[in-house]
C-alpha cells in the first residue's frame, strides 16, 4: 500500500513532466521516419520499418531510464521533499521501492504506448503483423529493468551528473561483455585474466536482452532463452535493489 | 513526549574528513502538552536535532525517545506529524492530491483522507486552492499546506521547524493561533524558530541551544525570572546644569525632557551613587523603573556567551 503510494506518486511525477513528452514525441516520430526511409528501399521495406523501430524503442526507453532513474532519488534529497517522507510511518526500503516501481510503471507505459505505434505502422505499411516483434519488446523492457535499477543505486550515493556517468558506462559495457570474455580468453597474464573474467560475470551481460536482429530476420527465439533471459534480468535487478536498500538504508539526509 | 539523552552528532565534510560538531551531548525533555520552543542563533543545531528526532539522520552519540519508543521504531511516526524548514513539495500535485498522497502513507482509508484533507485545506485557509499545483503556490501557501500535511493523521506530536519563517505578520498570527488551537486540543508541540515575540507568547516551556550546546531551559518566566534586574530607568527634576552632568557621567544614556532628566543606568551601584547624588544636590526623583530582562536579552546574552567559549 504505501510502497503503492510512493510509486504512484513517482508515476505522477515522470507523466506530468515536459521532457517525459518530449522523448516520447521524438521516439515517435522516428518510428515514422522509418517509413520515409523503408520507402528509399528496394524490397525489404518491413526490415527496415521493424529494423528501425525496434532501435527507436529501445535508445529512447534508456535515454528514460538513465535521466529519470539518476534524478528518482537525486531530486527528492535536493528538493528535500524526502524530509516529508521518511517523518511519516514508512520504511526507507519501501520509499526506495516505490520510486523503482513507479519508474518501471513509466517505463510499461512507455514500452506500451510505442509498441502499440509500432504494429500499427506496421500494419498500415506493409500489412503484415509479427508477434515475435513483441517478444523483442519485451526483452528490451527488461532491459530497461535493469538499466533503471543500476541507475537507482548509483543515485542512492552519487550526483546525478555522476550517476549518470557510471549508468551509461555500465549500459555500454554491459553490450560489450562478449569482448571482455574474448579478451580474458587471449590474455596472456593470470592476473588479467582474473580482473576480466570477474568483470565479465559481475557486469551486467545486457546483450541477452538483444534478440532484434534474430526476429527482424525471422530467426527462430526458442522460449527457453526468452525465460532464461528475463529470469537472469529479474535476478539481476533484485541484487541491485538490494544493494540500493543497503546504502541508502545507512545515509544520512543532510 | 520527546526525551533526548546526551544526543550528539558529527559530521564528517569534505574530502579531507574535516569533522564538525553540529550536537554535544543534548539532554532535554518534551513534556506531554506541552508548547515547547526551541530557540537558538542560525546554525546552532536545531534542525540536527529535529533531523535525528525524525530519523533523516543517525546521531553519532546518545539515545533518544519519541512517546516512550527509542529511535529508529518507524511505528512512532504513526502518531507525529513534522514539518521541515522551508519545505518544498512535489509541485505538479494538486493541494488535494498532495494531501491524499500523505494520507496514504499513514494507511488512512479514502472516505477520512478525503475528508481530513479538506478539512484541513480550509483550516489553513487554502480551500480555494484544492485543485491548484503546488507550483503555482506562493511561499506562504507552502508553509500553510506544510503545516496541513504535518496535521493529516491527527499526530499527537507535532515537530515543526521553523514554522513562522517565510510568513507575514498574519500568516504568523494565523500560525500562533493554530498552535494555540492543537494545544487545546491536547497535542504536544515542538518547535524550532527564532521569531522570540512568539516564543514568548505561546511557549510553555523553551530550550535555548547554542553551538550545539543547551545553555538554557525552562519557562519563560523561569529564564527571565533568573535574572536580575537588568537596568534602571531613573527620572529627576529639579537639578542644576552641573548636578546634571555629575549624573550623566554615572549614566549610560541620559536624556533631557523639557524639566526632567531621564537617566538610564546598568549598573545597581551607579544607579545607587545617583540617588544619593539627587538628594544630595536637593533634586526630586520622579519616578524609578527596573527594567527586567525580555526572552531576547537571555538570547542574546546565551549567544554571546556561547561565542566567547
Amino acid at each position: 500500500m504505501k510502497i503503492y503510494a510512493i510509486a504512484v506518486n513517482t508515476f505522477k511525477e515522470v507523466i506530468r513532466d515536459r521532457i517525459f513528452y518530449s522523448l516520447v514525441f521524438f521516439a515517435v516520430m522516428i518510428l515514422g521516419a522509418s517509413v520515409l526511409l523503408s520507402a528509399l528501399t528496394v524490397g525489404e521495406r518491413a526490415k527496415i520499418i521493424e529494423d528501425l523501430s525496434l532501435a527507436s524503442i529501445s535508445l529512447f526507453g534508456i535515454v528514460i531510464a538513465i535521466f529519470v532513474g539518476i534524478g528518482l532519488v537525486s531530486k527528492e534529497l535536493e528538493k528535500k521533499t524526502i524530509y516529508t517522507i521518511i517523518s511519516k510511518p514508512i520504511n526507507r526500503y519501501q520509499f526506495l521501492l516505490g520510486k523503482y516501481l513507479g519508474l518501471a510503471l513509466v517505463l510499461l507505459a512507455y514500452i506500451s504506448v510505442m509498441s502499440g505505434c509500432f504494429m500499427l505502422v506496421l500494419f498500415v505499411f506493409t500489412g503484415t503483423f509479427k508477434a515475435t516483434l513483441l517478444l523483442s519488446v519485451l526483452l528490451t523492457y527488461v532491459e530497461l529493468l535493469v538499466v533503471t535499477a543500476a541507475a537507482l543505486l548509483f543515485s542512492t550515493f552519487s550526483t546525478p551528473v555522476l550517476s549518470a556517468t557510471y549508468t551509461l558506462a555500465i549500459f555500454i559495457i554491459g553490450h560489450l561483455t562478449e569482448t571482455l570474455k574474448g579478451l580474458a580468453e587471449k590474455s596472456g597474464s593470470a592476473a588479467a585474466k582474473a580482473v576480466l573474467e570477474f568483470l565479465y560475470y559481475f557486469l551486467p551481460n545486457l546483450s541477452n536482452f538483444n534478440i532484434k536482429g534474430k526476429v527482424v530476420h525471422d530467426i527462430a527465439v526458442p522460449w527457453s532463452y526468452i525465460g532464461m533471459a528475463c529470469a537472469y534480468g529479474v535476478l539481476y535487478v533484485a541484487i541491485l535493489l538490494v544493494m540500493s536498500v543497503m546504502v541508502f538504508q545507512k545515509r544520512n539526509f543532510k | 513526549m520527546i526525551r533526548t539523552e546526551n544526543l550528539g552528532m558529527v559530521f564528517v565534510t569534505g574530502f579531507l574528513m574535516r569533522k564538525v560538531t553540529a550536537l554535544k551531548g543534548l539532554t532535554m525533555e518534551v513534556r506531554k502538552g506541552e508548547v515547547f520552543g526551541f530557540l537558538g542563533p542560525n546554525g546552532a543545531g536545531k534542525t540536527t536535532t529535529l533531523k535525528i528526532l525524525m530519523g533523516l539522520i543517525y546521531p553519532t552519540s546518545g539515545k533518544a525517545w519519541i512517546m516512550g519508543r527509542e529511535l529508529g521504531d518507524v511505528s512512532v511516526k504513526q502518531g507525529l506529524g513534522f514539518l521541515p524548514e522551508q519545505p518544498y513539495f512535489y509541485d505538479y500535485l494538486t493541494a488535494m492530491e498532495f494531501m491524499d498522497f500523505y494520507g496514504r502513507l499513514f494507511g488512512i482509508g479514502r472516505r477520512e483522507r478525503l475528508d481530513r484533507a479538506t478539512e484541513l485545506l480550509e483550516q489553513v485557509g487554502l480551500g480555494h486552492a484544492k485543485d491548484l499545483q503546488l507550483r503555482k503556490f506562493s511561499k506562504g501557501m507552502q508553509q500553510r499546506i506544510g503545516i496541513a500535511q504535518a496535521l493529516i493523521n491527527d499526530p499527537e506530536l507535532v515537530i515543526l521547524d521553523e514554522p513562522m519563517s517565510g510568513l507575514d505578520p498574519i500568516g504568523r498570527k494565523e500560525v500562533r493561533d493554530l498552535i494555540m488551537g492543537l494545544k487545546d486540543k491536547g497535542k504536544t508541540i515542538f518547535f524550532s524558530t527564532h521569531i522570540l515575540p512568539d516564543v514568548e507568547v505561546i511557549c510553555d516551556r523553551v530550550a535555548i541551544l547554542v553551538k550545539g550546546e543547551l545553555r538554557a531551559t525552562g519557562t519563560v518566566g523561569e529564564l527571565i525570572g533568573g535574572m536580575e534586574a537588568r537596568s534602571m530607568e531613573m527620572t529627576v527634576e529639579g537639578l542644576a546644569e552641573e548636578d546634571i552632568k555629575a549624573l550623566r557621567e554615572l549614566s549610560v544614556n541620559l536624556v533631557l525632557r523639557g524639566r526632567q532628566a531621564a537617566a538610564f543606568f546598568d549598573d545597581p551601584d551607579k544607579a545607587k551613587k545617583a540617588r544619593a547624588l539627587v538628594f544630595e544636590r536637593g533634586g526630586d526623583i520622579v519616578s524609578l523603573i527596573p527594567h527586567r530582562g525580555s526572552l531576547e536579552d537571555i538570547f542574546v546574552e546565551e549567544v554571546r556567551r556561547g561565542g566567547r567559549s
